[in-house]
């Protein structure tokens, strides 16, 4: 693979690592408010999956879903002006940060209805089939997700109808405190694929370059003879499972465990083992710290939404 | 007596009513090992057992499913959906299942299962984790429907509801889990359909229910010190809904506001200004008003939120127009 690739993947996993340290930074402060899942420890998945795609490429993403707006190139000032409800954001502060949304880059938004987005992703395949694009659809849900009954009507929809949709299931191993395990009896969720008659693949969730390059395989397959495909990218939360969750259920050991495959380093381990000069990655590095304070700046300085327009909005509803 | 918080009531009717009654289980996502989200099933595995309290999968409308064909079987499962806003995965299930089956197997069968829930707006949880959705169940024969606003009345009533032969949609309010009231120790149980009189008054009646409980106690001690004496009327259960009380107030006061957090459009507030139309046209001095949630999804931003719902002011102005008219 070309390292600028990986130095890209590198620049974004690393951007999601500190945009969602900064947001923690801000609800702490009181700017932020509601609900906010960070995607720390599970950066490899949103970097190594969108990297394989096109921008016209569509997503659907979940109440997890800063990582996978920003490894589709949003633009992080709006994206944390909408963290903190203000008007500059992508939904204007109407959404927060379980509604991240942004049409004009093909993601339909984050959801927070656990499953809620996986018909919608269905659907925005038949979409593509039926105007003839060649747009792949990735649909990200979570393991907990998985046990909703929309995503087994949804996936086999997409098969019998042979949807260009690739279900992307991020196996953190929870869904809030309960275990994978306590929800299933399958060791790959991936298996799950047989009972739909479509293919299916496990993946370490934890290196983005390896799932970037099995998604450039599936991507390929998927925007030719379209029909769905099951992913499963096994990853852990860094924390618990919002930002007032303490995760208190969380092994010790387990977490060490998977904090010593951290995505972030992994990647930035492969550049230096690549030959990358650190003062190079520094760079990267520091790059990223300018825009993470440059957003931060902007979301702090960014107007309220004007009540009074509010309530002409809403006075046709 | 003791002084605890709405949690803890609804908790301790857990507790008791495991203890009277083997068959009662409860289940849901994250209520077992954690004790749920707002922590009413806490304890609840490590006094009485994980067959008897158990996790299950975000498979919200096959767990609620399987609570109706369990308590058609014979048990009695008390069941836990996060947010009322989920309920709409278990329409199905809880409606055309659940709520009819009494009636269509023509009285041999009964489904006498709880499904607790919490609704209304947090502070910044947004549109899908905010509604107030209590009319759409309103509006289904079969089911009963209770939503408590102190402590004491959230114990008895969902004691009641448990012991109840109809499956029983119990909508608590995520801002009243922390407020505190004073509690019977021991056993006794709120009938269900029967109105409270939280505050008497002779000028104006308030009918009401849950969170908004006390924002009219709040209003009518405003209206007080301007010489209105207000009635404030706590529903507690919707359905069977307790017109009585409501048109004896009605009979003393002459003058009626409904208030809710759920939008105007449609909810209960119209309903119970229609009854009272047909039943009772001839007791009214003055013009009826409803209060209630602007026709909106709920913002994420808070001090949007905030113009959505009800506030005491809002309240306060409502019942100043009823009395100037
Ligand atoms: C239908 C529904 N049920 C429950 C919830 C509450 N909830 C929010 S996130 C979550 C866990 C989801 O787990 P998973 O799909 O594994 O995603 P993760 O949080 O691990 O990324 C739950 C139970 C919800 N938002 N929607
Ligand atoms: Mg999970």
């Amino acid at each position: 693979m070309e390292l600028d690739l990986i130095k890209g993947m590198f620049e974004t996993a690393l951007t999601i690592r500190r945009f969602e340290e900064a947001a923690i930074d801000q609800y702490r402060q009181g700017r932020i408010y509601g609900y906010l899942h960070p995607y720390l420890g599970e950066e490899a998945i949103a970097t190594g999956v969108i990297s394989a795609l096109r921008p016209d490429d569509y997503i659907v993403s979940t109440h997890r879903g800063h990582g996978h707006a920003i490894a589709k190139g949003h633009d992080i000032k709006l994206m944390l002006a909408e963290l903190m409800g203000k008007e500059s954001g992508y939904c204007h502060g109407r959404g927060g940060s379980m509604h991240v949304a942004n049409l004009a880059q093909n993601n339909l938004g984050a959801n927070g209805i656990v499953g809620g987005g996986i018909p919608l992703a269905t659907g925005a395949g038949l979409a593509v089939k039926y105007k003839g694009g060649d747009q792949v659809v990735i649909c990200f849900f979570g393991d907990g997700a998985i046990n909703q009954g929309v995503f087994h009507e949804s996936i086999n929809l997409a098969a019998i109808y042979k949807l260009p949709v690739i279900f992307v299931v991020e196996n953190n191993h929870y869904a809030v405190s309960t275990r994978i395990q306590d929800s299933t009896l399958i060791p790959n969720l991936s298996q799950r694929a047989d009972g739909f008659g479509i293919p299916g693949i496990s993946l370490d969730g934890n290196d983005a370059v390896v799932i970037h390059e099995e998604m450039v395989k599936v991507v390929a397959r998927t925007r030719q003879v379209q029909g769905p495909t099951l992913v499963e990218c096994k990853t852990y939360r860094h924390g618990g499972h919002h930002i007032n969750d303490p995760g208190a259920y969380m092994p010790e050991e387990e977490m060490k465990y998977w904090k010593s495959k951290d995505p972030v380093l992994v990647l930035r381990k492969r550049l230096a083992d690549e030959g990358v000069a650190e003062h190079e990655l520094k760079e990267i590095e520091q790059r990223v710290e300018a825009k993470i304070e440059e957003a931060v700046a902007f979301a702090i300085n960014s107007p309220e939404p004007s009540k009074e327009a509010f309530l002409a909005e809403i006075s046709v509803l | 007596m003791a002084i605890i918080k709405y949690r803890k009531a609804l908790n301790q009717a857990l507790f008791e009513e495991m203890t009277r009654d083997p068959m009662v289980l409860c289940f849901g996502a994250g209520i077992a090992e954690r004790g749920g989200s707002y922590k009413v099933t806490e304890g609840l595995l490590e006094q009485f057992g994980s067959k008897r309290v158990f996790d299950t999968p975000l498979s919200e409308a096959s767990f609620v499913g399987m609570a109706g064909g369990a308590a058609i079987a014979g048990v009695k499962p008390v069941v836990e959906i996060l947010f009322v806003d989920f309920t709409l995965l278990v329409m199905d299930q809880l409606i055309n299942q659940i709520a009819k089956y009494n009636f269509m197997t023509g009285g041999q069968g009964k489904a006498p299962m709880v499904l607790r829930t919490q609704g209304g707006v947090g502070n910044g949880l947004a549109g899908q984790h905010s509604q107030s959705l209590e009319a759409l169940f309103y509006h289904i024969p079969g089911l009963k429907l209770v939503m408590p606003a102190t402590p004491y009345d959230a114990k008895g009533l969902l004691k009641a509801s448990i012991r109840d032969d109809s499956p029983v949609l119990f909508i608590e309010n995520k801002k009243l889990y922390l407020t505190e009231g004073e509690v019977p120790d021991g056993d006794y149980i709120v009938p269900l359909g029967k109105a409270d009189v939280k505050r008497s008054g002779s000028d104006v009646t308030i009918i009401t229910y849950s969170y908004m409980v006390l924002e009219c106690l709040a209003a009518a001690k405003v209206l007080e010190e301007k010489g209105i004496s207000v009635e404030v009327i706590d529903l507690r259960t919707l359905q069977p809904l307790d017109e009585e009380s409501i048109l004896q107030s009605l009979d003393k006061t002459g003058r009626l506001v409904v208030v809710h957090e759920a939008p105007v459009r449609g909810g209960i507030g119209g309903d119970i200004i229609s009854t009272v139309l047909e039943k009772a046209f001839y007791s009214l001095e003055a013009p009826v008003k409803r209060i209630g949630g602007k026709n909106t999804t709920i913002p994420f931003n808070i001090n949007l939120e905030k113009l959505c719902i009800p506030s005491v002011e809002d309240i306060v102005d409502g019942v100043m127009e009823v009395m100037n008219s």
